[in-house]
């Protein structure tokens, strides 16, 4: 049984192959395509970060410090088994939720959102530790069981993911939550949830859609969605960013303006250009052509994440992957249909270009986890 | 078991790999729909964006043009541009508008009428467009708005042209006042020559040649940032100046003529005969145009609305006087030319002329008339009303009507002034008309000296002075003799008046006798003349005298009292100026009119040999 199962594991995974890398990376526990990605990408992320700020060198110095702090944390990351992760899950996720019920009461924020947590020498938000502790949680606690999951586990699942969704949504951070909901969800998807309840959830959402509308919405997200719909009808308001953003993109056309030669961030029309808008920065400077070369960079880091996920030993360090990797793709196409307006504006950083430490390193950490995961040893 | 353990497993992971492959399907899926979007928006809409992004950015903003400068005819500045600070908001500029307006407020005590129309201006500007709060800042605000100009988010403070007039009140009615573009003018004006321009000529020759003196506006093309701020000039289009304006004025001349007027209102016009040119020019009272500029106060401008001295109204040209006696000169020549009177023609005044078969009596200003023998020369040295009632009478109104209006009376001089009026020689198709009666021969009697129905402006006097000073020769008045580099403008001329030379000679040697006659009721300038001058005086009555009282100015209030009017010419016998004056409430044009012609005509002279002399030492040198 055992030679089978190793057969099996051979066919799948090309042990030699130069992609795979040698022994010596597969002993620090790195997997070397993956980080030579993530290299890349942060190298391209600090390139688009220094057009988007101008003249200043500021956000750049200190994204790069960020960018070394995660890969620092990735390295770390990586070096646990993920039997160890399985095992201790737990921990991050109670640690989360408690936090997140300390913010309610201790929290600090802006613009009457309570999200952030001071703890004096560094003040983070807390909602960010679920992005990975949820997912971890839940592929831990379904992978212990035989798969796919019975309606039981189902449950206990999405109880696990609702109490930190909610705690971020009552922030009110409706972006967050969602995020945190969608990562959870991956893994209870990727499980083999059965198509009945899947449907069933499908049309569940449907139904509650409109009592959402009505009752749960803050007046402020309803307005982005209509924005949505009729940028033009606020333009200096609630639009402004939107046809400033679609602006800066369509302008770029196929080559773009050249890099920091792009009016609309460089003369401040497009806002959050730093942060949350910043592959308007990227299309307004390098065109159609740039866009398109760093989506292939997301979905070449998402390949590898994937062959990660079906090579992995264990369905926990399956799902686990699997689930890091699809939210990441979620991170990109939420920022990138938002910025371009399809999607409502909602506070979702685009991977290593958006400038900002918490995303960053979070970010890392799950691909640390991806790569503890790639790089476990096969039972023998 | 370790089979079906297996076999779990197995299935797990084939179950893992679908899900997963569903997944990248999603992926595959939702990026076609990314990229369709970004194709959409980067090639398919890529034109309206480019452009959209180019208006964000690029901003034409007008540079005003700098407005044309008025000289006198020796080149002394009569209206020129001083350097003035304006206090403009960028709306889109500041966080808090109404915030801003209150700080400002505590620092500059803005009044309504400044905050009305910041209001009025502010909804229709461009974006980020500078809408002016305060022209023509003291030193005092602008040092306080420099201290605290950090605070002021939105403020800026611009150096401009603002309009100043030197000579003030002496020139308040001929160049009249540039002031702001206000709500029923603005319809009417060209928004793209106006896009930089605040002000326009509202009266005078600023408003009569505003086209000329307003110049062509100029552009920049900046690079703005988001928040208006300009990062860069593209493109400078720079304005044309206005065109410079020389008058035919001569403001020495000017300032006599206003002096000579003292503290009596009235209307002074002096022509030079040979062009039409206006050598001095002035309603009294006027008022300091520099009030107008930059607004007035309502409390300043209801002060001059509302004086009973009227100093707003240009008695120039809209004031309309009844000629009086200053058209015997024109009824007398009408006399010869008809052929109802010869030069040796004569009448019998007893004092007073009778239609046939009518009682009334048409009262002659001299109590038991001028004798038995009042030939035409007598009848105007003397201004005889019974010879002129006989004459007019004879010849009747539509001979009267005809001489009349070939001098000018009742019709629009043509002047390059704004709002002219025209006066009034009446006929019997006008009172047909105006009143719906027709015409008596009492309406002649009193035509024919100037009264009844008849007006004319100070400018139709001075006209009607000019074209018996030329012979016949019918000029429109003039104000400006150059524009720009236009200096060789013809004289306009509406055609000669044609009559005998030996009636010009008879009608103007007893003009000249007016003054220089022993008899003449001017006589009391020829004292002292070095020239010859000829005129005619007349009187005006303010309120009718009913039949059997008489006139007693002592009994009347002053503003009763009759007008003192006065036409003249000089040198008699080669005319060069000529003037026509009234003195309201004057009494007697030979005692308050007749001194004032004078006094220019001196000043004329001197000037003249002044001027000439100065030119031969200059060629001497």
């Amino acid at each position: 049984m055992m030679k089978h199962n190793a057969e099996f594991v051979r066919t799948m995974r090309p042990e030699g192959s130069v992609l795979y890398g040698s022994g010596g990376w597969q002993k620090i526990h790195v997997d070397l395509p993956l980080l030579l990605l993530l290299c890349a990408a942060c190298a391209a992320g600090l390139f688009i970060l220094q057009s988007a700020s101008g003249e200043n060198y500021f956000y750049v110095e200190r994204q790069a410090v960020f960018m070394a702090l995660g890969m620092v944390a990735m390295l770390v990351a990586a070096q646990f088994s993920p039997r160890f992760l399985q095992r201790w899950a737990f921990l991050p996720y109670l640690c989360g939720i408690l936090l997140l019920i300390a913010v309610i009461f201790i929290g600090t924020g802006a613009k009457g959102a309570q999200r952030w947590l001071d703890l004096g020498v560094i003040r983070f938000q807390p909602s960010e530790i679920l992005k990975i502790a949820g997912p971890l949680m839940i592929a831990s606690y379904l992978g212990n069981h035989h798969l796919p999951p019975s309606f039981k586990h189902v449950l206990v699942s999405v109880a696990l993911l609702l109490v930190p969704a909610l705690l971020v949504g009552i922030q009110p951070d409706l972006g967050t939550a969602l995020l945190i909901f969608a990562a959870g969800f991956f893994v209870v998807f990727l499980s083999g949830l059965r198509k009945r309840y899947l449907f069933g959830a499908i049309l569940a959402v449907l139904a509650l859609a409109p009592l959402f509308w009505f009752f749960l919405l803050h007046d402020y997200q309803k307005t982005r969605i209509l924005t949505l719909l009729d940028p033009q009808a606020d333009k200096l308001g609630a639009g402004w960013n939107i046809i400033q953003s679609t602006t800066a993109i369509g302008s770029g056309g196929l080559h773009g303006k050249g890099w920091a030669k792009g009016t609309q961030s460089q003369l401040d029309f497009l806002p959050e250009s730093h942060t949350d808008f910043i592959i308007a920065v990227l299309a307004e400077d390098f065109g159609l052509i740039g866009v398109v070369s760093l989506l292939s960079l997301y979905l070449l880091i998402i390949a590898r994440g994937l062959v990660i996920s079906i090579n992995a030993q264990t369905m926990f360090g399956r799902l686990l992957a699997g689930s890091i990797t699809l939210t990441f793709f979620v991170y990109v196409f939420v920022n990138m249909g938002m910025v371009s307006g399809i999607l409502p504006v909602v506070g979702v950083p685009l991977p290593f270009v958006s400038y900002g430490g918490t995303a960053v390193v979070t970010l890392m950490l799950g691909f640390g986890m991806l790569m503890a995961v790639s790089t476990e040893k096969k039972r023998s | 078991m370790q089979d079906a353990a297996f076999k779990d497993i197995h299935r797990e992971r084939r179950l893992f790999l679908i899900r997963v492959s569903a997944a990248a399907l999603g992926i595959l899926l939702l990026t076609a729909v990314l990229l369709a979007r970004y194709y959409y928006l980067q090639i398919i809409r890529h034109e309206d964006f480019a452009t959209q992004s180019e208006s964000n950015r690029v901003h034409v903003r007008p540079i005003s043009p700098t407005r044309g400068l008025i000289y006198d005819r020796n080149g002394v500045l009569l209206a020129d541009n001083k350097a003035g600070f304006t206090l403009s908001i960028v709306v889109e500029r500041s966080e808090n508008l109404d915030q801003l307006l209150a700080d400002l407020d505590t620092l500059l005590n803005l009044n309504d009428e400044e905050l009305g129309r910041f209001h009025k201006q502010k909804s229709r500007r461009k974006p980020y467009e500078p809408v002016p709060l305060r022209i023509n800042l003291s030193e005092l605000e602008q040092s306080i708005l420099a201290v605290n100009e950090f605070r002021l988010e939105g403020v800026e403070i611009t150096a401009q042209l603002v309009r100043h007039y030197p000579h003030a009140e002496l020139l308040s009615h001929v160049l009249g006042y540039v002031g702001r573009i206000n709500d029923r003018e603005l319809p009417e004006l060209d928004p793209v020559r106006y896009s930089g321009t605040y002000v326009i000529g509202k009266t005078g020759i600023e408003k009569s040649y505003e086209d000329q003196l307003l110049g062509e506006v100029g552009y920049e093309h900046v690079e703005t940032n988001a928040r208006g701020r300009v990062m860069r000039l593209l493109e400078r289009i720079a304005p044309a100046v206005g065109k410079d304006l020389h008058l035919y004025m001569d403001i020495r001349l000017q300032q006599v003529a206003y002096d000579a007027l003292g503290e009596e209102k009235g209307a002074i016009v002096a022509m030079d005969v040979r062009t039409g040119g206006v050598l001095a020019m002035v309603s009294k009272p006027g008022f300091d145009s520099n009030l107008f500029v930059t607004g007035i106060s309502s409390k300043d401008y209801n002060d001059l609305l509302n004086s009973p001295d009227r100093p707003l109204f240009d008695r120039v040209t809209q004031g309309q006087y009844p000629p009086g006696s200053t058209v015997k000169p024109v009824f007398g020549l009408a006399a010869l030319d008809s052929g109802v009177m010869d030069m040796a023609s004569t009448i019998y005044d007893p004092g007073f002329y009778r239609l046939p078969n009518n009682t009334h009596k048409y009262r002659d200003w001299k109590k038991g008339g001028h004798g038995s023998k009042v030939d035409l020369h007598m009848a105007i040295v003397q201004s005889c009303d019974t010879y002129f009632y006989t004459a007019g009478v004879k010849m009747g109104i539509d001979e009267l009507y005809f001489y009349g209006s070939k001098f000018g009376l009742g019709e629009r001089t043509g002047i390059d002034l704004p709002s002219e009026q025209p006066g009034l020689m009446p006929s019997r198709e006008w009172k047909h008309g105006a009143r719906g009666v027709s015409w008596y021969p009492g309406d002649t009697v009193n035509t024919s000296i100037g009264q009844g129905f008849m007006l004319t402006t100070p400018l139709q006097l001075a006209v009607m002075a000019s074209r018996l000073a030329s012979r016949g020769d019918r000029l429109a008045p003039r104000m400006v003799r150059d524009i720009g580099e236009d200096t060789h403008r013809e004289k306009v001329s509406l055609g000669r008046i044609e009559a005998k030379d030996e009636h010009w000679d008879y009608v103007l040697n007893a003009m000249k006798d007016v003054v220089h006659g022993d008899r003449g009721t001017a006589k009391i300038v020829a004292k002292g003349l070095t020239y010859t001058m000829a005129g005619k005086t007349g009187t005006a009555q303010v309120v009718g005298i009913r039949q059997g009282e008489t006139y007693n100015a002592s009994l009347l209030a002053k503003k009763n009292r009759d007008h003192a009017l006065f036409i003249a010419f000089a040198p008699a016998e080669d005319p060069e100026i000529a003037v026509g004056l009234i003195v309201e409430n004057g009494e007697h044009g030979s005692s308050t009119a007749a001194p004032i012609a004078r006094a220019i005509f001196d000043s004329y002279m001197a000037l003249k040999q002044q001027d000439l002399e100065q030119v031969d030492d200059e060629t001497q040198r």
